[in-house]
């Protein structure tokens, strides 16, 4: 039927490339590394790996689920509050009512569970009302941070219950030198999701189903996926991955302070925009997202190294989203305007 | 010989929205092995007909028959696993996924997987895409595929569900004929498997051809249904619309020796065409056809600066006139009706009013630049009337008219303009053969008052009967010139395969 040849003339090249421009990504990751390494001999070091791996374990998890919500067509900007509200909540209910307070694992299962009763409110919403994504998670944002101060509480709290307390002291690797760097054991978890997500996405008919209703809703209900369900999945499931992600950040921060995290949405939605997800929905990769994540912490790491002031890096992240997105821009319209020429005279 | 038994009956459908009958006592059946074609004016109750035997619609009353079993209503899952498919317009299909997803993944879906194997999904589709005997690159993305293709990946797609009876919306609208004849062939083998297919087609001509039985809907009633070698050309058209239209009417004359009022002189575009000369009389109708991406599309596009020519030149009324863009190309006096009127052609949610005064405020508007209200109102009713708009108000949106009506608005905002040169793009694509009619009747009478008339179009039928003459473009150059006595669809189609 077809060969190899038919794909196109260069495969090994368009296979190193990647089908979301990975390759491209690895290779400026590459670049980036060289040029920072040879400005600041100092970055060429364990202890850069090891800080740009433990700054991106909990943007990692926060990134597949913003992940999926853009490859369906949508944005999600209330992912931070929801991790915020189940971390900071955890710690709170452990400590009042001392329930598996001696077990992480129970504190995990509690973020995930309130992380899904969170995305409840935006699946209901999305597929249930129809609404906009972008209109829909803001105010839940703000309805889910809200609600938080109100009733679960303002204050920082310093004192950990038993179980998360060992587990945020439970380090995989420990560098030493003028200071000593470590890395989480967290990263465990963090790395089983990524390979979670991606089988999700490319096995099962859920994930296959994402991409169908973000290249065309319309087409997907008339070729029999079921539309709606998906989409409750898809905010049920980031939402339960925003629980988990925040419960990793407050444990591994060792201070839960219920004014965090939310405002951290520009860095996520850069690393998976540059990832190679199509913020116009219908394509992205978990290897990308995780290149976009690295990529983004790599550049406030070398930021900090070279001295620029933290204002400057929010900035630098800016300016890397509007890039991705202006490629992507850039590159659909050049295939459009080449469809068209196949399809020229044709109505739409 | 009987008849063998339908694989499908819908019997008494009825349907209303609201005050509106789609549908009244409506019966319908598909038999394995033919072709069953549904004729009728847009708003006849086709679609809804459709819809309701797909499941996407629940009817008011009456049964749907099918594999000895009897439903007042189908769910679209249970249509689906019944073996019912509809390819619509557009082919619903994902442009982001691979030719092998689009295929595979819709079988699978349908037998409920939870788990893709890409290699179950690949074997799908390519079995599928063997079964029409076409082939086309599985891991290429839809979106980068012509139309042609997408229609065969949409077949396959049915087929690949075990369809056993297949609605096709206006399959050829958007394919060529070369196209067509290759789908036609699709469709030939089909019938010898003993699927059952259903053609909604406005082009006659393939009706007649490729069906073994018509039936025609009117105001959602049944006008007429048997054996199409029962009916010709006339009767049908006479059951759509309920009068008898006479589409073929020969050309009048033009005078000649005047001073022509378009006049394109080695025109060329860098990898898109060349060489383009030719010219336009006051009074003249001229057809410029050609094959999908000979560069028809571009020469009207380039006339009406959209994507300027970068070689040649333009006269209008004897003057030489720059066309950089639109802008450029109105002031000129040339007009451009759009092939895709949906998107470039009509402000859809505007109303029609509105529609048909945005290409001439500026010679509606009077002291501060402000637009004369009474000015305007009277623009609106003219060309509405001229036009024989059919609406309830010129204030509803466009949106809430018929294809054919859309089309006369489009064509109502340049009309109010009174351009020197009208060029259209594929005018009667997707408009109702009644509508039709009368769009090509008011074109030339804008051409007997004396307005230069080019009409972009691979419908040879319709080039022949109202133009003066015909251009034929292939890969990108003027190669024939048909006039006169030679001017008939044989003629036009040889020298478009050549």
């Amino acid at each position: 039927m077809t060969t190899a040849s038919d794909a196109g003339q260069r495969p090994w090249l368009s296979r190193l490339r990647g089908s979301n421009n990975e390759g491209i990504l690895a290779l400026t990751i590459l670049v980036l590394c060289v040029g920072v390494g040879v400005v600041e001999p100092s970055f060429w070091s364990v202890r850069t790996m090891l800080n740009v791996a433990s700054n991106s374990m909990t943007n990692v998890i926060f990134a597949m689920g913003v992940l999926i919500v853009i490859i369906s067509g949508g944005i999600d900007v209330s992912f931070m509050a929801i991790g915020i509200f189940c971390g900071y909540s955890v710690i709170v209910l452990t400590n009042e009512t001392g329930f598996g307070a001696s077990s992480a694992p129970v504190g995990f299962v509690l973020a995930a569970v309130i992380g899904v009763a969170l995305g409840v409110l935006n699946a209901a919403a999305i597929a249930g009302l129809h609404l906009p994504t972008l209109i829909v998670t803001l105010g839940t944002q703000g309805i889910i941070r809200g609600a938080m101060l109100a009733y679960v509480g303002s204050k920082v709290i310093p004192d950990y219950p038993e179980g998360l307390d060992k587990l945020s002291t439970n380090y995989l690797v420990t560098a030493t030198g003028t200071s000593s760097t470590r890395l989480s054991v967290l990263i465990v978890p963090a790395v089983l999701i990524c390979v979670l997500v991606s089988l999700l996405l490319r096995y099962t008919m859920v994930g296959r189903g994402i991409y169908a209703v973000g290249g065309d809703a319309e087409s997907a209900r008339r070729a029999g996926f079921p539309v709606v369900g998906i989409q409750f999945f898809i905010y049920l499931f980031a939402g339960l991955l925003a629980g988990v992600a925040g419960l990793i950040h407050v444990t591994r921060v060792r201070l839960a302070n219920p004014y965090e995290l939310v405002g951290g949405e520009l860095d996520v939605i850069a690393a998976v925009v540059l990832g190679g997800a199509s913020i116009f929905g219908g394509k992205g990769s978990v290897s990308g997202t995780v290149l976009g994540v690295v990529l983004i912490s790599l550049i406030r790491n070398s930021l900090i190294l070279l001295g620029v002031p933290g204002s400057w890096q929010r900035a630098a992240v800016g300016l890397l989203l509007i890039v991705g997105v202006g490629a992507q821009a850039l590159s659909a319209r050049s295939r459009r305007t080449s469809a068209d020429l196949v399809a020229e005279g044709a109505p739409a | 010989m009987a008849p063998a038994e339908p694989l499908l009956a819908a019997t008494g459908i009825s349907k209303h929205f609201g005050g509106v009958v789609a549908l009244a006592d409506v019966s319908f059946d598909v038999r394995p092995g033919e072709v069953h074609c549904l004729a009728g004016e847009n708003g006849s109750g086709k679609s809804t007909l459709i819809k309701v035997i797909a499941g996407v619609v629940a009817p008011d009353a009456g049964t749907i028959g099918i594999g000895g079993e009897l439903f007042h209503h189908l769910t679209p899952r249970q249509a689906i696993g019944l073996g019912i498919e509809v390819i619509f317009q557009d082919f619903s299909l994902f442009p982001n996924l691979t030719v092998a997803e689009n295929i595979g993944l819709a079988a699978q879906v349908a037998d409920r997987r939870k788990v893709v194997r890409p290699r179950v999904v690949r074997r799908i589709a390519a079995e599928a895409l063997e079964r029409i005997g076409v082939r086309i690159d599985l891991d290429a993305r839809v979106e980068d595929l012509p139309v042609a293709d997408r229609q065969l990946i949409a077949i396959s797609r049915a087929l690949a569900r075990d369809a056993q009876i297949i609605f096709m919306d206006e399959p050829t609208t958007a394919l060529t004929w070369r196209e067509v004849e290759a789908l036609f062939r699709v469709v030939e083998s089909l019938k010898e498997r003993g699927v059952g297919l259903v053609f909604v087609s406005h082009k006659l001509e393939e009706v007649l051809r490729i069906s073994e039985r018509i039936t025609v809907l009117r105001n959602g009633v049944v006008a007429v249904t048997g054996d199409v070698t029962r009916f010709d050309r006339a009767a049908i058209v006479k059951a759509m619309t309920g009068r008898a239209v006479t589409d073929a009417r020969p050309a009048e004359s033009v005078r000649s020796s005047e001073q022509p009022l378009l006049e394109v002189e080695g025109l060329g575009l860098q990898g898109r065409f060349k060489d383009v000369t030719f010219s336009v009389q006051p009074g003249e109708v001229v057809g410029v056809t050609g094959l999908l991406g000979s560069g028809r599309s571009e020469i009207a596009e380039a006339l009406f600066g959209v994507t300027p020519a970068d070689a040649g030149s333009v006269s209008v009324d004897g003057r030489p006139v720059r066309l950089r863009s639109p802008q450029d190309a109105i002031k000129a006096g040339i007009g451009y009706v759009p092939g895709d009127r949906l998107t470039q052609g009509v402000f859809l949610d505007q109303s029609i009013g509105r529609n048909i005064i945005a290409g001439s405020l500026d010679r509606l508007v009077g002291k501060l630049d402000l637009v004369r209200p009474g000015l305007a109102q009277r623009t609106v009713d003219e060309t509405a009337t001229g036009l024989r708009i059919k609406m309830s108000s010129a204030d509803a949106p466009v949106r809430s008219l018929s294809g054919g009506n859309q089309q006369r608005v489009a064509l109502g905002k340049w009309l109010a303009r009174d351009p020197h040169v009208l060029i259209l793009n594929s005018p009667t694509v997707g408009v109702d053969i009644g509508s039709k009619h009368e769009i090509l009747e008011l074109l030339q009478a804008k051409s007997r008052d004396g307005m230069g008339i080019v009409i972009i179009s691979d419908d040879v039928p319709e080039l022949v009967a109202i133009c003066h003459r015909v251009l034929v473009v292939r890969q990108g150059r003027l190669v024939g010139e048909l006039s006169g006595e030679q001017l008939t669809e044989e003629t036009v189609l040889r020298e478009l395969a050549a």
